[in-house]
């Protein structure tokens, strides 16, 4: 069972005295950071909190207690906050710990008034308590870390993260006792297992939500792969391409329709994304987002990167580079900064369950706080959410997301540029080792490999296995990512890498990151519901409208960045939508969550372009800038620092 | 007096601040709180409100006496107060805070004027009687006795 306390990195070593928080089961040991002003309250809560096992800190100041959470990162589970303070108000350090370090946190106050706790629920609150509480509330809380930590995985498992991840979450879920074995170095392992993901790519299908049991196969689209892939669906006709008929055509044993279909998902975005316009109107398929593993590298490359690269390399097709022209490159350069230190378990959202994001959605990440008074999502399992949400709500999303995805995506595509481009080896590795390898060994020699249909990804000189995750989503990834994003998961991952990574480029990365994971999670799903035809006209709408997006979303993401992490958790959860029912919440706890984080994005677009800051950062050494130089491609020039960022710029 | 004697006193008389209203199950919740490991939780708590009370009800006093009155001042104060009485389960002070809010929501000074001296008046009938128990609870504990656990007969 997920132990927090104990997984948590070194901070969390000697936790209760190591080996005696290591034997309790879990949630004792859970670190909580409660907040509030009255003495009285915060005297008693602290005592409540004790006797349900939870290490406690207490603080009466919400200064103080940002200042806590920044200085110790990892150091907590779980925020409790008063609503009303002198110093902050209540919402506010909501807001800042979902978007600095995606917690969840729970707001209480003696104030049971709907519009108070409605404020809770969009601020992304996970739970809303009203005041006195009761220690069957508090017991409960743990219920909103679990569940944004499913969240999470769900979100690596979509995005075809680690299987070891499933089913050490499996493990976890099952054994309620056992935290040593799983929960020792939960964070680790996760990231171990990503690492451990190599050559695997998240067959689309098999998402599920407990995918721990599924085994899923995955394909490695090779250039040599790709190549025949996209002969084939120039042979068909791009737009009359139907995964049956590729297949056929290519031919290959092993290979599935499923397979194809993902990857022409991605494809289909990528070529949009070039286009600047959905040619394939109605094709526009998340699953580019979707292509979370290595599988979308070969789009991502496409996306802006490779294509350059391939460009570079002079063995861009084309049509790819016509394509990439007439996508207007300045995107390509927006790669990601080489080098950037992406934070692994923020890029691959999906691959490491950990990063805790949000939605924020802090307020997004379950409220169930036990005390039903609030408890809005309480006793809704988050763990289906994301399924479900992910086919209805990213629909949702998306439109809703459509004015803000498209910054998101915008966002993304950067991100998935400058993957690539990027050096970001970190970002690589956490994608999936065979990218990474790719990528990171030589990436020129790699890059004469690149076809343009081959997995160029793969071939993506030292992109950042994020980038390359990016470069899927490219094109979807503004749209995606966006309300994804929302999710209180996706969220929370996309901010929390924020915060995590200093260097602009990481930050940049650590965004789209973020913001491309859920989104993967979240469209892997969707596509599997129509394994062929994917409807995505609203996606597609989005995608146009984020075309021009590129430089909103990007814009967007910086903004996210420099927020550093709504909270938008639903707790909401994180971030929890008004008029859903309780129950609805709790099913959204990603999505409620996602629902505020999408609307927090879409409020973060108004932020320069995105793109251009990564495109900028990418240029320095990337092949995209000699691609664009000789494409005579003008570069977007960003304004978008991120390293700029800071929370004010959020508009929350 | 006997042990057992002042045991049922006790018993006795905490029932009957339940019964009044003075208190209300969530003093039941402190009383739970408190072990071997913290055996004075309830009188640190307790306390605790006394004080922090104590230091409202004077800031309420001066904010109402201004010749401007600032609700925006007073309302906080309030709310807190309510927070913290129904914290300790202090039932009659918090109900008296939840009408003082209203006053105050519509401005209302002279309802104010009389709400804080409703406060006042169920605050220093629960300090009065919370007091008066503690010291039945130190007697018994002086005795070599323990405080029996509440019954819940009500």
């Amino acid at each position: 069972m997920l132990n927090p306390g104990q997984g948590r990195g070194p901070d969390s070593a000697g936790v209760a005295g190591g080996v005696s928080s290591n034997s309790d089961p879990f949630p004792a040991g859970l670190r909580v950071l409660v907040v509030d002003d009255d003495p009285t309250c915060l005297m008693i809560l602290e005592r409540m909190l004790r006797t349900c096992l939870y290490r406690v800190t207490k603080c009466n100041r919400a200064e103080l207690a940002l200042s806590l959470l920044r200085q110790n990162k990892n150091g907590f589970d779980i925020v409790i906050s008063d609503v009303h303070m002198p110093d902050m108000d209540g919402f506010k350090l909501l807001e800042h710990v979902g978007l600095e370090m995606d917690l969840p946190v729970i707001m209480m106050s003696a104030d049971d008034s709907k519009a108070v706790v409605l404020k809770g629920v969009t601020h992304g609150a996970v739970d809303y308590l009203i005041k006195p509480v009761r220690i069957e509330a508090l017991k409960n809380i743990w219920q909103h870390v679990v569940r944004k930590k499913r969240n999470e995985w769900n979100v690596s498992e979509h995005s075809g993260s680690v299987e070891e991840t499933t089913g050490e979450r499996q493990q976890q879920r099952d054994d309620g006792g056992d935290n040593n074995s799983s929960s020792a170095n939960n964070e680790g392992s996760w990231r171990s297992s990503r690492k451990r993901k190599e050559g695997e790519v998240d067959e689309q299908g098999d998402d599920k939500e407990d995918t721990s049991s599924l085994k899923k196969p995955r394909v490695v689209w090779s250039v040599e792969l790709h190549q025949q892939f996209v002969a084939a669906v120039n042979q068909l006709g791009v737009d009359k391409a139907v995964p049956k008929k590729i297949l056929e055509m290519m031919n290959v044993p092993g290979l599935t329709r499923e397979n194809v279909a993902s990857h022409l998902q991605k494809y289909r975005i990528y070529l949009r994304r070039l286009g600047g316009v959905s040619q394939h109107q109605g094709n526009m398929n998340h699953s580019f987002m979707t292509g979370q593993d290595p599988s979308f590298s070969p789009l991502s490359t496409l996306n802006g990167f490779d294509l350059q690269a391939l460009a570079a390399a002079g063995q861009l097709p084309a049509q790819s580079l016509a394509q990439l022209q007439a996508a207007g490159l300045a995107r390509p350069s927006s790669l990601a900064k080489p080098g950037i230190s992406v934070d692994q378990r923020g890029i691959f959202s999906f691959e490491s369950p950990k990063i805790r994001h949000g939605q924020q959605m802090m307020m997004n990440s379950g409220g169930g706080g036990g005390n039903k008074q609030m408890n809005l999502l309480h006793g809704v399992p988050m763990g289906m959410e994301p399924r479900q949400f992910a086919g209805g709500g990213h629909m949702r999303l998306q439109q809703q997301m459509s004015g803000g995805g498209r910054v998101a995506g915008q966002n993304v595509q950067s991100s998935g540029m400058m993957m690539p481009v990027g050096g970001g080896t970190s970002m690589l590795q956490s994608l999936g080792q065979q990218q990474q390898q790719v990528m990171l060994s030589s990436s020129v020699p790699r890059r004469s490999e690149l076809t343009e249909s081959s997995s160029s990804c793969r071939v993506l000189p030292a992109a950042p296995t994020h980038s390359v995750v990016f470069n899927n989503f490219s094109s979807e990834l503004p749209r995606n990512s966006f309300p994804l994003a929302s999710a209180p998961g996706i969220s929370v991952s996309y901010q929390e890498e924020v915060n995590s990574s200093d260097a602009k480029g990481v930050t940049a990365t650590t965004t789209t990151a973020g913001f491309g994971n859920p989104s993967y999670d979240i469209f892997n799903d969707y596509p599997q519901h129509n394994s062929n035809d994917w409807d995505l006209q609203n996606i597609g709408m989005v995608f146009n409208s984020h075309q021009d997006t590129t430089a909103a979303s990007s814009a967007a993401f910086s903004c996210s960045s420099s927020t550093q992490r709504k909270r938008a958790e639903q707790v909401q959860n994180h971030h929890q939508q008004q008029h859903l029912p309780s129950q609805s919440l709790n099913q959204l706890n990603g999505g409620g969550s996602v629902r505020v984080k999408s609307e927090r994005v879409a409020e973060t677009v108004t932020c320069p372009p995105a793109t251009t800051l990564f495109q900028e950062q990418y240029n320095q050494e990337d092949l995209m800038s000699a691609l664009l130089k000789q494409e005579g491609l003008p570069l977007v020039d960003n304004e978008f620092d991120f390293d700029g960022y800071s929370i004010d710029n959020i508009p929350v | 007096m006997e042990l057992v004697q002042m045991q049922k006193s006790l018993q006795d008389y905490t029932k009957s601040l339940f019964l009044e209203g003075v208190l209300d199950s969530q003093f039941l919740q402190l009383q739970q709180l408190q072990d071997e490991s913290n055996p004075d939780f309830v009188s640190q708590v307790v306390t605790l409100f006394f004080q922090d009370s104590d230091r409202i009800l004077n800031d309420l006093s001066l904010s109402l006496d201004q010749q401007v009155v600032d609700f925006k001042k007073v309302d906080p104060h309030v709310h807190q107060l309510k927070g913290s009485s129904s914290s300790i389960g202090a039932q009659r002070v918090k109900n008296a805070c939840v009408v003082f809010r209203t006053f105050c929501e519509q401005q209302n000074v002279e309802g104010c004027h009389r709400c804080l001296q409703q406060v006042k008046q169920e605050y220093y009938l629960v300090k009065n009687r919370l007091e008066t128990l503690f010291k039945l609870e130190q007697q018994i504990v002086a005795s070599g006795g323990v405080i029996p656990a509440m019954e819940l007969g009500f």
